[in-house]
């Protein structure tokens, strides 16, 4: 059985009773992010205060996976600065690449923190655009919300998903 | 060999009409293991089947004794590739019961789709008369269903949008039927194309096409049948059928991918302007303009997928072997066994008719409580490979309020072996996820 390494409990508790769901107000930035090729789906609303995200906040559906890995990054990147926030990123887009070499997971245990045990999704390529969703989502809204708080005019828009487009 | 004994938790095991033990050692991939050591239950064919050995051989025998690009040199290589390619039409052409010369070779099903949907736009502003006969264009109407894959779909939405014309489509019932109440109205003088499937790739309904087809044809309109997930699992003849094109593609029925098939009747594809231009295709070319080739040539541009073809007709012949007859008893004996078996499980909600009157072999399910994409990990992790996700065809899962599914599909070498164990498959990811 090798389903333990992919499903930890830490991954299964948080699709369980997850952290911070719910679309909330204020908000400078809402996305709408899809994994086409299976239909996972996150609305995904940013709240700045300055350059710290004061509220992530979410509604989605699909697998355990995509769902845990919303929970965990609203976790991890509350009260951070955006830049901190997509720098957890890009170390997130590296665990996934990791193929399972779980060396790359112990390096990235402290910046990470719950989001390291998704480790075990890496040796599922199929299962990575579901882990990646929330992430993706976020670097979109961030994007957003930063052009907003330089050209206020802007509204909240639902783009083309950078993880396959629309199907 | 065929097992007859009924167990006694319900599940009725009827004798099954083919050898699954011996078509098992006709397919080299079924005898290797995966995650680590798991038998193989290939429980997939819907998205692509396995190939027997004899496919394989007989690519490789074309590769190694005849290769040569068919219709074109005069050298000996090049008249047998010909030959074989043109023999293969007829093998495949029979197959369906239709003159080789009906027989239009294309990629895939999604090929042929765009292929007549490229046409019937090209028609618009074709400078030749005749080939202005099926033009669509605005106040026209084509007409999908709603179970429709999202190659016979997105294709004439695409259509109606280069042509203005207008997209109606026929709704489903709960139970996962066509709701023919309104065809009536939907198909009416303006439709110039009804574009149905004749076997669902996630329900597994087999539609009334008889039905469809007098009501099209009663008001002048055509009608092609995706047949991708009917032709490989039942007899499929032109001529009961009726309709003017039928579509399939080659590694859905035990052949390579790379090939599919239009079939279309002689006197309506002759009538239609080609969808790809090059060479093979033309009868005169100069440089002010082209005239073009009759059917079927008039619509494969470049030097064809001949091993591909060859290919398809020795998965044709492998079939025939069987009997298609007795492929479709013995697909229907396992649909109804799995289906009993699903309804044992509590949580487990199957999409589709519940039954296997006009039922094919594609069972889209729910778990309750666990995503199709987990449902479908754990079946991985037992070696069972199923398809997860809306299976292309988005509107049937949002039809029916779910947000994916995860879908087993049967053909010749599966066996009651194989459904047991998805569902002692699916007792395991209730266990993993704490469901039950």
């Amino acid at each position: 059985m090798q389903l333990e390494s992919m499903y930890q409990e830490i991954i299964l508790d948080h699709y369980k009773n997850p952290h911070g769901r719910g679309l909330r107000d204020p908000f400078e930035a809402e996305v709408h992010h899809v994994n086409p090729t299976c239909g996972d789906e996150v609305t995904l609303r940013l709240h700045l205060e300055g350059e710290t995200i004061a509220d992530v906040s979410y509604e989605g559906m699909g697998c355990s996976i995509s769902q845990a890995s919303i929970s965990a990054m609203y976790d991890l990147v509350l009260g951070k600065s955006v830049h901190e926030a997509l720098a957890a990123g890009e170390d997130f887009v590296t665990l996934m690449q990791a193929k399972g070499d779980l060396t790359v997971a112990e390096k990235l245990e402290d910046t990470l923190e719950d989001a390291v045990a998704f480790a075990g999704v890496s040796k599922y390529p199929a299962r990575i655009k579901c882990a990646l969703m929330s992430w993706m989502a976020l670097k979109d809204a961030s994007a957003r919300a930063l052009s907003t708080q330089s050209t206020p005019a802007l509204s909240a828009t639902h783009p083309t998903a950078p993880t396959g487009g629309t199907a | 060999m065929t097992q007859t004994v009924s167990r006694p938790d319900g599940a009725q095991q009827v004798p099954l009409p083919l050898d699954v033990e011996a078509i098992r050692a006709d397919f080299p991939i079924l005898s290797r293991t995966v995650r680590d050591g798991k038998k193989l239950v290939y429980l997939d064919s819907g998205a692509t089947s396995q190939k027997p050995r004899a496919v394989l051989d007989a690519e490789r025998w074309f590769y190694e004794n005849v290769n040569a690009a068919p219709h074109r040199g005069a050298h000996q290589l090049a008249e047998e590739a010909t030959g074989a390619y043109e023999a293969a039409r007829a093998t495949i052409g029979a197959f369906i019961g239709a003159p080789e010369r009906e027989i239009v070779f294309t990629r895939n099903t999604t090929e042929a789709i765009n292929l007549v949907a490229y046409a019937l736009s090209n028609a618009a502003t074709s400078k030749e008369p005749e080939f202005r006969t099926y033009a669509v264009g605005q106040g026209d109407e084509i007409v999908v269903t709603e179970m429709e894959h999202h190659a016979n779909l997105v294709p004439w939405q695409q259509l109606c949008e280069r042509t203005g014309a207008t997209l109606r489509w026929l709704g489903l019932t709960d139970d996962g039927r066509l709701d023919l109440s309104d065809l009536a109205t939907v198909v009416n003088e303006r439709t110039k194309l009804v574009a149905v499937t004749q076997q669902s790739n996630i329900l597994g309904t087999i539609n009334p096409l008889g039905e469809i087809v007098a009501r099209a044809h009663k008001v002048g309109a055509l009608v092609l049948v995706d047949g991708a997930q009917s032709v490989p699992h039942q007899r499929v003849d032109v001529t009961e059928l009726g309709a003017d094109f039928l579509v399939f593609s080659g590694h859905k029925m035990l052949g390579p991918t790379g090939v599919g098939v239009l079939w279309g009747r002689y006197d309506v594809l002759d009538k239609l302007p080609p969808f790809l231009t090059g060479g093979s295709m033309i009868e005169v070319v100069r440089m002010e303009g082209s005239t073009f080739a009759a059917p079927p040539q008039r619509f494969e541009a470049g030097v064809p997928m001949s091993a591909q073809v060859i290919g398809l007709a020795a998965a044709v012949e492998y079939l025939q072997a069987l009997g298609m007859d007795r492929v479709e008893e013995h697909e229907k004996a396992l649909t109804g066994y799995a289906l009993e078996k699903l309804a044992e499980i509590p949580g487990v909600t199957v999409i589709g008719p519940p039954d296997t009157v006009a039922r094919g072999g594609a069972i889209s399910f729910t778990v309750e409580g666990i995503h199709p994409h987990d449902v479908g990990q754990v079946l991985d992790d037992h070696g069972i490979a199923v398809r997860v996700g809306h299976h292309c065809a988005w509107p049937v899962v949002r039809r029916y309020g779910v947000p994916a599914t995860t879908r087993a599909t049967f053909y010749v070498h599966t066996g009651y072996d194989d459904i047991d164990a998805l569902a002692d498959g699916i007792r395991a990811a209730q266990k993993f996820f704490g469901t039950v």
